[in-house]
Parts: C-alpha cells; structure tokens; sequence
C-alpha cells in the first residue's frame, strides 16, 4: 500500500523520466547502438508500466475490468514479444494523457472550485467580556456575536444587531451592486462587506447558510448523472471487459498476438466515458458562475426539452411590489401630487405608500404643506384638510358621493388607465379632480424581450397563471406578449393546469418565487425558483436563479441546450475514434503506439470541446426604451 | 449516526470512485457513501461506537489517496 502511494505521488515524475528515456533511447537509434536503444526502452517500460499495473490490480480487487487492464495486458504482452519501444511508448502516452486530463479536468472544474473557495474560513467571535476573538468558521455557534470589518467577509447568516455598512452580496445573488444594510437588516454568510462595521448575531451557521446550500447543491449537482452519462457508465461496465474478450478470440482466430494485443490498446474506452460527465461539469460551472444553479446532468437534459414555460404572475412577471404606474396630473405646479403625498404619507396602505414613494422618487417635495386633519372613510378614501381646504383623495365612488364631477378627458383617462388593470386614487379639491394615480404591480423589466428570447431558444409556449383578478391577468399579458392566460386560480387550480399541459405531451417548466408555488414547481418536469436564494427555492425547484432576473432564466435555458448539444458531440468524437481506429487496424494503418496516440489526441479534444461551454453567454435581448416604466412617467410629467 | 465529510485530493479516473465507495462500505458500522468526483469528496454516515472517525480516514488514506481534511457531525 506504500508502495502504491509513493507511486501515485510521484506519478508526474515517472512520466518525465519515461518521456527522457524514450529520448535516450531514439538516440541510440540514431547512433546506432543497440545496447543503449534496448536498455532504455525495457526501462522505460517497466517504470511507467509500474503505476498503470497497480491501478489495474486495485481496480481488479474491486472487480472492476478498467481501461489500465486492458493497457496492463497489452504492454506486458508487447514486452514479452520483445516489443520494447512500443510498450514505452503506450505506457508514457497514456500516463502523459492522463497528466494533460488532470490539468484540463482542473480547468472545468475551476468554476466550481472557485465559488468553494469563497466560503468563509474564520469569524470574528464577540466575547461576554466584549473582546473579539478570531476562530475558525466550523467553531461559531447560533446566537454568536460576530464582528465584521470593512472589507471583511461576513461569516454567518444572520441578523444585523449594531452598526451599518455596504454590502457585495454577490456570492449569494450574483449581482454585485452594494447593498446598504443596517441594524435589524439580514446577511449571508459568504457576502463581502465593503465598507463600515457591522455586528451580526449569528442565525445560521456553517453548511446551513445559505452560501453553504447553494455549494453543497452545486457539488452534487455536478456528480448527478445524466441519463446519457449513466447509460456510458453501464455501457462501460460491459464494454471493457468485451474488449478483452474480442481480443481474446481475434488472438485464438488469427493466432497473431500482436494483432490482439493491438485491439486491447485500439477499444479502450477512454474518450467515451470522460465525454459525457465533463460537459455537465463544464456546464453546471458556468452556470453557477452566473448566478444560475442547476441541479445535476438529468435536469439539464430535461430542462433542454423544455416547450412550455408556465409562470407565476405576482414576483416572477411582475416585481411583487405596488408602484405607482400611471399619473395624470391636472393642477398647475404639481400641487395636487403635493398635497396628496403630504395626506398619503400619514397611512401605511400599500396605495398610499405607493403615491408618497412616486413623488420621493420624483423629487416632488411636499414638506411645506400642512395637513390639519385627516379622517378614513372605509372603502372609499381619505377626507383630509391641507393648508386649510377640504382635500379628497379615494375612488370614483367617494368623488359620487361628494358630488365631485369628471371632465370628458378626465373620465377617458381613467378609464384607460383601469383598462391597464391598475387601481385608481383620485385627488380632488376646489370642487375639482387635481390628479389621477394608476398604481399596479410593476412589470419587471424586459419581461417582453425576455420571452421573446426564450422563443427564439425553442420554447413554443408561453403560460401566466395567476391567482389575480382576469383584468389585472389580460393587462399585464398584453404589455408582455404572453400567449396564455388564466386568473383567479388557487394554487391546486395552477398545478391542474401544469398536469394538463404535461398530458397535452409538452414538457413543462413552471417558473415562480418558490413561495407558495412549490406544489406546481414539483409537479412540472423542471420547476424553476426565482427567489433570491431562499432556502424553500433551493430545497423544491429543479433550478434556482439567484438574482430572480429574466437573463438568467435565458442562460439557463440557453446553457443546457448547449450542453446537452456538447455532450452529444463528445459522444459522436468518442464512438468516431474508435470506428476510426479499427477501420486503421484493419487497413494496417494502425499500430499500438500510434493508436494509443489516437487515443489519448481524442481525450484531450472532447475536454477542450467541454471547456468551450465554461465561456457560454447566450445573446441578451436589447430592452425597448418604451417599455421603461419609468421614463414613461418622466414623460407625462414633463407635459 | 454521525455524518462525516471528508475533502481528499482532486480525483481523476472514475474507478477511484468505486474502490473508494467500495472500500468504505466493506468496514463495519458505514452507511450511505457518496463520492463525489468531481468536488473529490466523500460523504457518508457511520456509526461512532463501531469505527471512528479516523479509521475511516485511515481506510482512504490506504487506498493512496491524500485526505486533505475531516469534518465530523
């Protein structure tokens, strides 16, 4: 056993010493001593030979025929018909083709390992005594006290109990704009804190963050099989040890031991059973480098065949959040915005919140206004005195009730904006309406082109389902171009409509927040979260998109058609060489050497084909500078 | 039942796997080994009254792979 651990350290080094004799030994060619030519090569044999034989004998002992057996077999038997320089030759190929895969293998599995390598190694500990500590990550318990420092990176999850700062959540959301948290505010373990000084009280800790998940899913996801993998893994559980028999009985056939000694080097497997496993890794690993994790080489296949993509209306298509979306302005000076944000901002209704955030937004200062009273009348507004006039802000049936009557053009717009399926907040004073509000969910951002991109990719449909009411449901599907629609569903009504869809014969995947989708994101063949990294997302959905954006969903989708197309390819340069090299054997083209050569070429290439997916970005769709809410608004206020 | 992780050297042919896995399972007391190839890490359950953890180490280590570091559970 010591023996073999020696031998597996100093692989590398044989692998030189074989590459100089194998020199030493042409030279002797060359000069024309055979002394010097056979000595080198029967010791370059029998060094390089050392480390593949033991492989193949620890290998046997777990009853598993491997690649170095066959190899083993055909180089001892070279050796004993005196064919020195070609078993040096098919030892050191080999064994230099396993170096060079070592080191591209480690070059699509960087990704991977760099995302690893971000998670914290040590934490800060508060003490009772308040001294500060540094420990090992593995050692901060729940409820810990940690101290984090500009520029450090925040060790736990938790929660913000003193202090602020700016935060890279990057390694977490993918996105790398600074987020500024405060005391009571949540951090991941794994972000970087940029700026300021932070105490955390630790909520989790360790593999249960959030950071450590999402690793512990990307390592295995790497090493779940796809079904094109597991079927070369039982394929080549059979294949190999058919080799040698094929070998065997070509020797008995042709009584010619070099011909089957010559098979056994010709049918290893080599490039077939890496082919297939390093184009998922290639592509998980871009994957998780762009915020995108896909869980294993089955999902990616699935995801691949994907036709149908079914949404979740409120935080996937839209933000989640109300906004004000449309604003008709009819006083001079923006007056009637001011006021009804001075009154507004005394509520916490969401609408209310909506109209004071627009005029934030907007820099439409209110401060000077004096609001003298302001009084809720139920299910129709507020009645409110500013700056010493009666104000009404509500809906069309409180301005009926105050015998507040619409101009022509002020009934129009109203009714176009509740046509966008928004709700309406009317402003009236002077016995006048002042000012319209549309406020609605907002759409996310070049949701449009987005889904536009998708179909281009390969989807055929698209689907929103929604637990919102038909008009909302239409308005909203109208400005983003979806094909179908169906409101108010329970969340059981939505996974009905996945199954119908599944027994139309679509492959479906179902896009939500992972919040209250998880039956219809179990029940559709990928379920897809667009949650932020919450733990439900990552533990249901099939695929988890960090930053919850559009782009990604495009990545995703584009990169598994790659790299399912990949391994295809791989498959084809594997299967190709091999009927290559007996259609060369049997022309006489080929011999061992040349054919190990062969071999190993193949190895290589089906590796750098894989790592051509490490740099894969699929084309983002340009964003419409109409469909940009906001500068809309811009607009109409300019007017 | 404690869970041990334990982070080995890269691994580079897929038969590492199956002698590692195979290995793990003879031993007394070792449940559910998972390899993980390409994080060249294994994972597995074992029971702490009929091997420890070291023995485990120990056995990976035989077979002639590095074992980088171990975390219990």
């Amino acid at each position: 056993m010591k023996f073999q651990r020696y031998i597996n350290q100093h692989t590398n080094q044989i692998t030189l010493a074989t590459a100089i004799l194998i020199g030493v030994g042409l030279l002797g060619k060359v000069i024309n001593s055979d002394l010097i030519y056979t000595v080198s090569f029967i010791v370059a044999s029998i060094i390089s030979g050392t480390p593949i034989i033991l492989r193949a004998i620890s290998a046997l002992r777990f009853k598993t025929i491997s690649i170095e057996l066959l190899v083993s077999i055909a180089v001892i038997g070279a050796f004993i018909i005196g064919e020195y320089n070609e078993s040096a030759i098919v030892t050191f190929l080999f064994l230099f083709g396993t170096f060079l895969e070592d080191k591209t293998l480690a070059k699509t599995r960087h990704s991977i390992k760099d995302l690893t390598e971000m998670a914290p190694t040590t934490a800060l500990v508060i003490g009772e005594d308040g001294e500060t500590e540094e420990t090992d990550v593995d050692f901060v318990d729940v409820d810990d006290m940690v101290l984090v420092k500009a520029g450090g990176q925040i060790p736990v999850d938790g929660e913000i109990v003193d202090g602020s700062g700016h935060i890279n959540e990057a390694s977490i959301t993918g996105e790398s704009k600074l987020v500024t948290k405060q005391a009571g505010d949540q951090v991941y373990s794994g972000t970087i804190l940029d700026n300021g000084t932070v105490k955390v009280r630790a909520t989790k800790v360790g593999d249960d963050t959030t950071f450590g998940k999402i690793v512990e899913l990307v390592e295995d996801a790497q090493d779940t099989k796809s079904p094109a993998e597991k079927f070369i893994d039982k394929f080549a559980t059979y294949y190999t040890p058919a080799v040698l028999i094929i070998a065997l009985v070509v020797g008995l056939i042709t009584k010619d031991f070099r011909l089957a000694i010559t098979v056994l080097v010709l049918g290893c497997p080599g490039a077939l059973v890496i082919g297939a496993p390093v184009s998922n890794v290639a592509g998980i690993g871009n994957g998780a480098k762009n915020g995108v994790l896909i869980k294993g080489g089955e999902v990616m296949n699935t995801f691949a065949n994907v036709d149908t993509l079914v949404f979740d209306k409120t935080g996937t298509l839209t933000e989640g959040k109300t906004a004000v979306t449309a604003i008709k302005d009819y006083s001079n000076d923006q007056l009637g915005l001011q006021i009804a944000a001075a009154i507004e901002k005394q509520s916490d209704h969401p609408l209310a919140q909506a109209v004071v955030s627009f005029t934030n937004d907007h820099q439409i200062g209110f401060d000077h206004i004096q609001v003298n009273s302001a009084d809720t009348i139920k299910g129709r507004g507020v009645k409110a005195t500013a700056d010493g006039q009666p104000v009404l802000i509500g809906n069309l049936r409180m301005m009926n009730d105050e015998q507040i009557s619409l101009t022509k053009q002020q009934q129009a717009d109203l009714e176009q904006i509740q046509n966008q399926g928004s709700s309406t907040v009317i402003v009236a004073f002077n016995g006048q309406v002042q000012a319209i509000f549309g406020i609605s969910d907002v759409i996310r951002q070049g949701v449009k082109e987005s889904l536009a991109q998708l179909k281009s990719l390969g989807i055929q449909k698209t689907v929103m389902l929604t637990g919102d009411n038909l008009q909302t449901a239409n308005a909203v599907a109208e400005q983003i171009g979806i094909d179908e629609v169906h409101a108010e569903l329970l969340p059981e009504q939505k996974v009905q409509y996945v199954k119908q869809f599944q027994q139309e014969g679509h492959k479906v995947a179902f896009v939500g927040d992972g919040i209250n989708d998880s039956p219809s994101l179990v029940t559709a063949d990928i379920g897809i979260a667009m949650g932020s990294g919450t733990d439900v997302a990552v533990e249901t959905s099939d695929v988890v998109l960090m930053s919850s954006g559009f782009n990604e969903l495009i990545h995703a989708y584009g990169l598994s058609k790659k790299t399912v197309m990949n391994t295809k390819e791989n498959i084809v340069i594997a299967i190709g060489t091999v009927a290559a090299l007996l259609v060369g054997l049997i022309f006489g083209f080929i011999y061992m050497a040349s054919g190990m050569f062969v071999h190993e070429a193949s190895i290589l290439v089906v590796i750098f084909n894989a790592m051509r997916l490490i740099n894969y970005r699929p084309k983002m769709p340009k964003l419409d500078a109409d469909q940009l809410s906001v500068s809309e608004y811009d607009l109409s206020l300019k007017q | 039942m404690s869970k041990a992780i334990l982070q080995l050297d890269a691994l580079s042919c897929p038969s590492c796997m199956q002698k590692i896995q195979g290995a793990l399972e003879k031993q007394d007391g070792v449940e559910n080994v998972k390899v993980l190839f390409n994080a060249a890490k294994v994972k597995t359950d074992f029971d702490g009254d009929k091997i420890s953890a070291d023995k485990l180490s120990d056995t990976v280590t035989d077979l002639g792979y590095e074992v980088q570091s171990m975390k219990v559970k």
